[in-house]
Parts: C-alpha cells; structure tokens; sequence
C-alpha cells in the first residue's frame, strides 16, 4: 500500500520560523511558531501571537504583516535544511505559539512530517485542548514542553485570561500515557508566581506525575515590550524587572531539595 | 576510547606577572639590527648573496642586545624593550623613513620611535638605496600590472616590502636531532658534491651557508647561557638563582644538541621560532602541529617522573607570553590592512596523525588552557576537527571560545585533506597539514606556500564592466563593451569574467617579479634548511628548494560580487524594472547619498587630468572648486527619489547568506571566477598558484577604494570578508548563514576560506549550549565548509570599549585569521568589528 503523504498538504496560520533555536528542547532547533492563543497572560512576549488572524501593523514607516497561511510542506522546506544539524545536535523541530494545539491538525501533520524526516520533536504548549485532541499528537511527539504557570485556578485566571484546571489535567493524563517525555516549564513572573510558596506547589504538582523528572524554571524577560508599542497596545508588565540570578538560583536550589527533580533555569 | 589527562591546571601568578610587564609601555622600533646587517652587508661585497646572508645572520646574532626578562623560564628576546621590533632594510626602508614623524600616531598598529633611533636608522639607509628586493621586484613588473596596482585592483604589499615567512619548519629536527644534526647533515651533502657538478658553486656555498647560520643561532644561545650563569651568580632570590642556573645549562645544550627534556625541548622550538624570524621579516612563521612534536618528549618526562603537569604548562605559558614578545613595524597602509599588532603565528592542536588516526592527547588541551591563561592574541591557535575528533577536546575548544577571545579557528580536515591531495599532496602528507598564519593549510616542513601573496579586490573588476575599464579618468583595465550595450544576464557575467581573468594574470606577473626578487636578493639559509628539500637539492627555499611551492594569493569580496550578480540577474535581465544604464547612473552617483571627501577629491584629479590633455591650466583653485562641487552636488530631486528607490528595490532582493539556493549558487560561481583561473599559472619555484579566499583586515582599507556596487553597497564603505556574508545582510540565523557558505566549493580554493561568525553571550552560556555550539560547527563542516572563527561579544561592550579605550585594554576580539586587542584597532575596523551581524538565541 501507498504511504499516504496527505498530512504535507494540511495547511495552518503561522507567524514565525526561528533557526538555530537552542534553548526549547534537546540540540538544535528549528521553532514553527503557530498563531493563535487562548490565553491573554500579561507578560506574554509574543503578543502577535495571541489572535488568530492575520493582523498587519505600521512599523518604521513600513507595514509589518503577522502571520501567513502555509501549508506542512512549505514548513517542511525551511525545516529540512538543518538537518545537517540536527543530526549532530540530536535536535528538530518544536512547535510552539500561541497555542498549538488550536489548530490540531496542523500541529499534529507537522510533527508527523517531522518524524518523517528522522528528527526530534518538541511541543511547547499549555495543553489547551480536549484531551482526545492530545491524544492524536502523542505518537508523533518526543517531548511535552508543557507550561504550568500557577496551581489556583482564580489567580490564573486573572493573570492569563482563563482558569487552568483544564491544562493540569491534561498534564496528568500526558504524563500517564507514558507516549512522551513530559518537561514541565514555569515563567517566573514577578507579583504573578515569584515566591517560593507558589512555585514550590507548581514543583509539588510536577513531582507527582509520573514519569516526570524535569522542570525548567524562566525568568521573566521583557524582551516582547517594544512589539506591544508595534502593535499600538499598552505594555501590561510596565517596568517590572527581570527576577535576579540569585533569586532564581534560590528557587532552584529549594525545588531540587525537596522534590525529585531536575530544574533547570531557562529553557 | 582513548583517555586524555585533560583536567586543567591553575594559572600561576609568573605568568600574570610576565603578561603585564609586556604591556607596560609601547611597542617601540629598535636600530640595531638594521645597523649590524649593514656593517656586515658593507664588508661582505662581492661574495655570492647567500653566503652575504649568512654572514649578515651571524654578525646580528653575535651582536644584537641580549636580555632575560624577569621571571623568565624560556629566553630569548629579540628586542631590549618588550613587544618592539627591530627593521629590515633590505626589503624596504623608504616608507619607514617617510613615516619616521608619524608612526608613533597613526591610528593602526602604532610603534614609539626614538630621536636616536631615527639618527642611527638614517645613517644605514643609505646604503640600501637600489639593492632591495622592492625595488628589483617592480624593475621585473610589466607596466600594466604596476598600473592595476595603482588602481588598486590588487595589492601584494606584503612580499613587495617584507619578507614572505609564512612556513612552517622542522622545529622537530632541531628538538630531536639537535643543530649540530643539520650540521652534521650538510657536511655530508659536502662531501658528495663533486667537483664536475654543474651546480657545484651554488651547492656548495649554500650549505656552507646552511652550516655558518646554524653555528650563529648555537652561538647566540651560547650568550644567553653566559647571561643567565651572570645573572644567577648576582640573582639574591634563591628559587629564581636555581632558575638562572637552570637557563644557563639548558642554552649551553640546546638547540645545538638535541632536547633531552621537556623544558628544553621548548627553549629549542623558541630559539627556531626567534632566530628565523630575525632572519627575515616574514610574518606568519607559523608553530604548526606544536602538540604533535612536543609530546614525545611530555610524555618521557612524565613517565620518568620528572615533570608535573603543572610545571608543563606554567613552561607552556611561559612560551606563549613570548610569541607576544615579537613584533613588526608595517608601512601605514599594510598596517591597515593586518591591523593589531598580529604576527600571525598560528598553532594547531587535534586532528588527524599522517596515518589517519586521531592525534588528541595532553597537550592539545594545555595548549588551549594557556590561551586561556595568557589571554593574548598570540599564539593564533586553531583547533582541526574531523569525525573521529575527541568530543572533550571540541568541548574544550568551545570553553576557550565562549571567553570572546576569538579563538581557536575550526578547521575541518575532512574538506583540508581532498583539497590538498587534489593538488597532488600525497594523503599521508595532507594528512599531516598544519595552518599558516590567517587559514592556509600547509604541509608541515616541506612546503613553501607562498600563502598570502597578494589581496585581489573582487569588486573592482566589477566596477569595471560598469566604467568599460576606465578608472579615475584613465583606462585602467581592458575594454569589454559599454555596459548599456550588455544584453542578458550571461553576456553581464562574461565580462566580468574577461574582467578578472585580466586582472588574476596582471597579479600573476606582480607576484613572480617579486618572488624572483626575492630569490635573488634575499635567499634564507636558516630558515631554508629546516624545510624538505632545500639541503638535500642544495638550494634555498627561495630558489624552489622547497618539495611543494605555491603560490597563494587571496581575494575577497565574494558576498559583495554574488549579490551584485544577483541585482542585475533579478531586477535588470528577469524583472526588468531597472536598465543597466540606470544601475550604472545609480553607481556613479552612490544611490543618490552623497559623496565623501575621498571621491571628491578623486573627481577633482580626474577633472584636473582632462583638463591638461585639453591643454587647459590646471591650478590648485581649479581643483579646490571642482571639490567643493561634487562635495556640494545637489541632484534634482526627482532623480535623487529614483536613486534612492532603486536602492531600496536592492536591498529587498534576497542575499547571500540566507541560504537561498538561487543566490548562493551564484555566490559558488562568484567564488570560482577567483579560484578557477589561477592554478593555470606557475610560479619561478616550479609551483603552481592557489586561490585563497580570505581578507585578513584588507577588506576595510580596500573597500575605501571601491565605488559603490550593485549590491547596494556605499562608496568606500568596507567590501565583505572571506567567504562571510555582508554584515547585517544574514539574518535567518547562524544555519542559514553556514549554509550559505557551505555551498561555496572550498576544496577550490585550496589556499584557504575565512568565515567569520559573531555569537551573541547569551547564546554561550550553559554547558549545553557549548555542545549545540560544537554541533553548530559539526554541521557546518558535515555540509564541506572550511573554516569557522567566532566573536562571543556583544555590541554593548564593543561600543563601551570604543568610547572608554582605558577600561578594556585587555579586550581580545578575532579581527580575521587571526585575533587582536580591540583597543590597538584602528576606529574603521572597529566599526566592521561592529557591524558584523549578531547570531543570538531565538526566544
């Protein structure tokens, strides 16, 4: 029987390709940015990425489109020529937003098309889907790059638009499949989740899903705030400040004292 | 799986103490060599010049200043100040004279020069009018090719006023068999010369001359054994008298004998290493494999007991803060072009062994670890990668280059070795290759290579398919038709094709004029018989004794010229939205932004020289007024909007470095008009030519001579570097950009490629990313790329460092081949240091 290479054809809406992406997943990688998002968290760095249409904005004096509709092939075409890279690097592809999982088809046809190809594949996402939708990436994932960014429901939601008890289950029956390597990633956001007591019931959270063995901790950055002026929206972190080395080595250092696992800070 | 001992030893505070002390004042320009050379130049008259050159060797070396600097374990110091440099009249003299005012102040490479100094120089100059090899080079040089050096097409400056180095010797003769060896050697060679021979005279006063040069260099160790044993019976400190003694008996033994040591098989490498180099001015005297031949010698040492691996590499340390000892002093304009005091002394660890396994042991690593300790741009230190390289030794080598001193270069041998077996190196020769001064791959002791032999300008023989060959008023090149008359794109190439195979064969005869000078007036008996097979063929390396020559010069520009092709192809031929004619407009009139100083003043001359084949005066108001014209040119409005959208039109097509196949492709064929033309030619030795494709700093003074180009590149700004993308032109990231130059055919270019790659901190920081840094490099080289050198710094410090000099006097950034302090930079390589495109992190 024919192999049927129909899922090159799925098209979706994307608003970035990074290269030489070396910090979200294993090696080298190349980073298809998805667009399109659930949440409205206030520090998000990529604002162009929370809607799902396709939004131009003046910038510089010339006209700056975000997003272009393509299809998993013509994706495929700028992933592929790393190859030489991954290779040595054990890297790939990793999907990321926005959220992914919005647009389920395309995601999963993308990371099919990257298993295709031999290489490692990474999912960065809050896991905002039915879990039936999940269910149908699974095969084609190496690893869950799945953001928890805060345990109450209520706090959550008032920092990123929607409640999280959606996500955090999902996280549970990710881990329970035992089809993926599950990495937990939490922001550290200031006056959001920068204390010990919050982060450590996040790391708690973490510890208890099965098979689960790192958590990765990133320092807020307020690389994203001149696209916020871009877009002509106002810049909801105002000037908070980036938490300090110290600070996240603290966090660090109690969340692998009392639990299991390996936290890493950054990516 | 093999085992290195890789665990890095600690710095110790002699060598902090030795670092600072080299920097304590200027560099500054010594008489005395130049004195002796002449004395003994004056009393030798008559005599074959080879036997001249070796009694001039001895009679320096008898006579120059001797001194051990304090705290020193390996001596020998070619001048009594730290860092100075001594002269060499017999290349050439003029422009030392003419800047004698100006070169405590120039911006580039700047040296302190004494009144008295500059009394004794003036004193022996004389004597060297009408006997350099500068001057016998340019009575050799057809009238054409002194013009296209005139229009700056090419400039072969290095060899026409220097000496030409760039070797690598049997440093491992003199540390196993010692010089009394080579000695031995050549009375043997004697013995067999028969009277009858044909060659008998050459032959003879060669080897004599072998043997009277190596006696010198056993005698000029001998002094500093005498200094030592002086120094040791007045020295108070008990441990540096043990350490005096010491000096004194390891100079009594070698290099005349061979090492029995470690430690003095290091005195004996740093003899060589001085010795050749106040020989000839030659830079580029390059260690080479310096982990392969001193190992054997770390290894019986430690096996014995004898040495602690602390001591090793506090001695090789100590070995790398002398090879900053050296210096030179280059005319103005040269200085520009190799700016940061560099002699380019370049030394490779890891690789492949001649039978093809890998060659990692110890050594590599400490060889690493002292550039870490010392911090300074000598050694230039490289690193050969190949698939069976050790990973921990990558690892160890992505350490170094995360401290942004720019080092080591990658070179991957799995593209050195085919490239050099193609030109007919065997593989167990190639296999052995080491690197001379910038990228030039090189076989250890049996080549004379000839790297570096001249900068060609890629972009002017460009310039000319637009001016149909006229330069500044005058024809400067060959005609090949008034570009509007170009009809397709193929026809556009064709001429720039006949425009560079002209200009390659006018480099070609620049080139072999001055190598026949130099064959002539300066044959090196020293450094001649530690290459293959100058004794055994009882001829000077000058003279072809050599068992591999060629030729290597370098052209640059490849980014400048794909993209330019591309503008024409795309917006002229397939798209038509710009006629030649209007590109051509566009160039002379620099899109519309006005010109500089230089170009008016350019105009002006080209105004004052029509004027007087028009029989009109020409005076100095004339001039003045026609600069003060073109400097004030206003162009209508309209035509300035239409300048400037045709520029903007360019910028927006694809580039060079984006890893685009349709430009990259033509990036390759760009590369090849350089490379193909030149191994047609022979070289006086019996070699043929080899293209490089690497800038070392020319591509900022020689972009200063080139107009605008249809790129988009200003007039005068820098052309690009090596096989590098425009600054700022790359933008899809450090894969893109590799990929890019990995679609080059390098093996082509078998004189070396130079790609240069700015990483921002950020993206250095973990462990893992030094390993996706070596995968990065890994993937590059899986792809046949070259050679990679790195700057990890980022913009904000470079500018900090422009601002407040005083701050970063210790701020190392690689320039090319090679590495400098940023701070004895001039300002517009700097800014190109800047510009260079930042590869970061995505987040």
């Amino acid at each position: 029987m024919a192999e049927d290479f129909g899922y090159l054809n799925v098209t979706g809406r994307i608003f970035d390709i990074q290269r030489y992406s070396i910090h979200d997943g294993i090696g080298i990688r190349t980073i298809v940015f998805l667009k399109g998002c659930a949440l409205r968290c206030r520090w998000c760095c990529n604002p162009e990425s929370q809607s799902a249409k396709i939004e131009s904005f003046e910038s510089k004096g010339r006209m700056k489109t975000y997003g272009r509709d393509v299809s998993v092939r013509e994706v495929m075409e700028t992933v592929r020529r790393d190859m030489p890279y991954y290779s040595r690097s054990k890297g790939g592809l990793t999907l990321s937003g926005g959220e992914s999982l919005l647009q389920p088809e395309f995601a999963r046809a993308l990371l099919q098309a990257g298993k295709a190809l031999g290489v490692n594949t990474a999912l960065e996402s809050m896991g905002f889907a039915q879990y039936s939708v999940i269910e149908g990436i699974l095969p084609y994932l190496d690893t869950y790059l799945m953001d928890i960014k805060h345990m109450d429901p209520k706090k959550h939601a008032l920092w990123c638009g929607r409640e999280n008890t959606l996500m955090v289950e999902n996280a549970k029956r990710i881990a329970e499949s035992g089809m993926t390597k599950l990495i937990i990633r939490v922001p550290v956001v200031p006056g959001f989740n920068d204390t010990e007591g919050e982060l450590m019931a996040i790391a708690r959270y973490a510890d208890s899903l099965p098979g689960v063995e790192e958590i990765d901790i990133l320092p807020y950055h307020n690389f994203g705030e001149g696209k916020y002026a871009a877009l002509g929206r106002e810049y909801p972190m105002g000037d908070a400040k980036r938490p300090s080395q110290e600070k996240m080595e603290r966090f660090r250092e109690a969340i692998e004292r009392s639990t299991g696992l390996y936290c890493q800070i950054g990516g | 799986m093999k085992a290195f001992d890789s665990t890095p030893v600690k710095k110790t505070e002699r060598i902090s103490k030795l670092v600072a002390d080299l920097f304590r004042r200027m560099p500054e320009i010594e008489p005395a060599r130049a004195e002796l050379l002449t004395e003994s130049f004056r009393e030798t008259e008559g005599l074959p010049i080879v036997t001249r050159k070796a009694l001039a060797f001895r009679h320096i070396l008898n006579g120059l200043p001797i001194v051990i600097r304090p705290g020193e374990l390996i001596v020998g110091s070619t001048t009594l100040a730290p860092r100075g440099c001594q002269t060499y009249p017999e290349f050439s003299y003029e422009w030392l004279e003419a800047e004698f005012d100006t070169v405590e102040h120039r911006s580039a490479d700047p040296f302190y020069i004494s009144q008295e100094t500059k009394d004794r120089l003036r004193k022996v100059h004389p004597y060297w009018k009408g006997k350099t090899t500068s001057e016998l080079a340019r009575s050799y040089m057809a009238p054409e090719t002194i013009r296209a050096m005139d229009h700056n097409f090419f400039t072969p400056g290095n060899y026409y006023y220097n000496g030409v180095g760039h070797v690598n010797v049997h440093y491992d003769r003199v540390i196993y068999e010692g010089l009394s060896g080579i000695i031995a050697e050549c009375a043997g060679e004697l013995s067999k010369v028969q009277l009858g021979d044909p060659n008998y005279g050459d032959r003879k006063r060669f080897l004599e001359a072998v043997i009277i040069s190596c006696q010198a260099v056993i005698d000029y160790a001998h002094r500093y054994a005498d200094l030592a044993g002086k120094e040791a019976e007045k020295e108070k400190d008990p441990v540096r008298k043990q350490e005096l003694w010491r000096i004194a008996e390891t100079c009594s033994h070698v290099p005349e004998h061979p090492a029995r040591t470690f430690e003095e098989g290091l005195q004996a490498f740093w003899f060589v290493q001085q010795t050749i180099q106040i020989e000839s001015s030659g830079h580029s005297i390059s260690p080479g494999r310096f982990d392969q031949y001193m190992f054997p010698l770390y290894e019986k040492d430690r096996e014995k007991g004898i040495l602690t691996r602390e001591y090793a590499q506090e001695l090789i340390d100590c070995v790398w803060v002398k090879l900053n000892d050296l210096n030179k002093c280059r005319d103005a304009v040269s200085a520009e072009g190799f700016s940061g005091y560099s002699l380019f002394q370049n030394l490779i660890v890891g690789g492949q062994t001649g039978d093809g396994r890998d060659a990692t042991n110890d050594l590599s690593f400490m060889c690493l670890d002292a550039t870490k300790h010392v911090f300074l741009p000598q050694p230039s230190i490289s690193i050969r990668v190949w698939n069976g390289s050790a990973k921990e030794l990558l690892i160890r080598a992505a350490e170094v280059t995360r401290t942004g001193i720019g080092f080591p270069a990658y070179y991957n041998d799995e593209i050195i070795i085919p490239s050099m077996e193609n030109r007919g190196i065997p593989i167990e020769h190639a296999r052995n290759y080491c690197i001379i001064g910038c990228v030039e791959p090189h076989v250890p002791g049996k080549e004379d290579g000839w790297h570096d032999a001249a900068f060609f300008n890629m972009c002017r023989p460009l310039e000319m398919v637009f001016t149909n060959g006229m330069d500044a008023g005058e024809r400067a090149s060959i005609a090949t038709g008034e570009v509007e008359e170009l009809s397709s794109y193929e026809e556009f190439k064709e001429a720039y094709k006949k425009q560079m195979e002209y200009n390659i064969a006018l480099l070609v005869n620049a080139d072999n004029a001055i190598d026949r000078a130099h064959a002539e007036r300066c044959p090196l008996p020293f450094e001649s018989c530690l290459i293959d097979d100058c004794i055994k063929k009882g001829i000077p390396l000058q003279q072809g004794g050599a068992h591999y020559n060629f030729t290597g010069p370098q052209g640059f520009g490849i980014a400048n010229v794909a993209d330019s092709l591309y503008t024409v192809k795309k917006l002229v031929f397939e798209e038509k939205k710009l006629s030649l004619q209007e590109l051509k407009r566009a160039l002379e009139m620099n899109y519309g932004q006005g010109f500089d100083e230089r170009t008016a003043a350019e105009v002006a001359s080209q105004v004052g020289s029509r004027l007087e084949r028009m029989g009109e005066p020409v005076t100095e108001e004339v001039i003045a007024s026609a600069i003060k014209a073109v400097l004030h040119f206003a162009l209508p409005e309209e035509e300035k909007k239409r300048l400037e959208e045709i520029r903007e039109m360019i910028l927006d097509l694809p580039k060079y470095g984006n890893d685009i196949d349709e430009v990259d492709e033509i990036a390759r064929e760009a590369a090849y008009y350089y490379t193909r033309p030149l191994p047609g030619y022979r070289n006086p030795r019996g070699g043929i030519f080899q293209a490089g494709l690497y800038p070392v700093s020319a591509n900022v003074p020689l972009g200063a001579q080139t107009g605008a180009t249809p790129d988009g590149r200003l007039a005068h700004t820098p052309v690009a570097d090596g096989v590098s993308p425009t600054s700022g032109y790359d933008l899809k990231g450090p894969t893109a950009s590799c990929n890019s130059v990995a679609r080059l055919d390098h093996a082509d270019a078998s004189n070396g490629t130079l790609f240069n790659m700015k990483i921002h901190p950020t993206a250095m920081t973990t462990d893992r990313d030094l390993e996706d840094f070596v995968s990065l490099v890994r993937g590059f080289f899986d792809q046949k790329g070259m050679h990679m050198q790195f700057n990890v710094v980022d913009r904000q410090t470079l500018l900090d460092a422009q601002a407040h000099p005083e701050k970063y006097a210790g701020l190392v950034v690689r320039v090319a081949g090679y590495s400098a302090l940023f701070t004895t930079l001039s300002k517009s390589l700097q800014d190109d240091i800047i510009r260079r495109t930042e590869q970061g992190l995505h987040r």
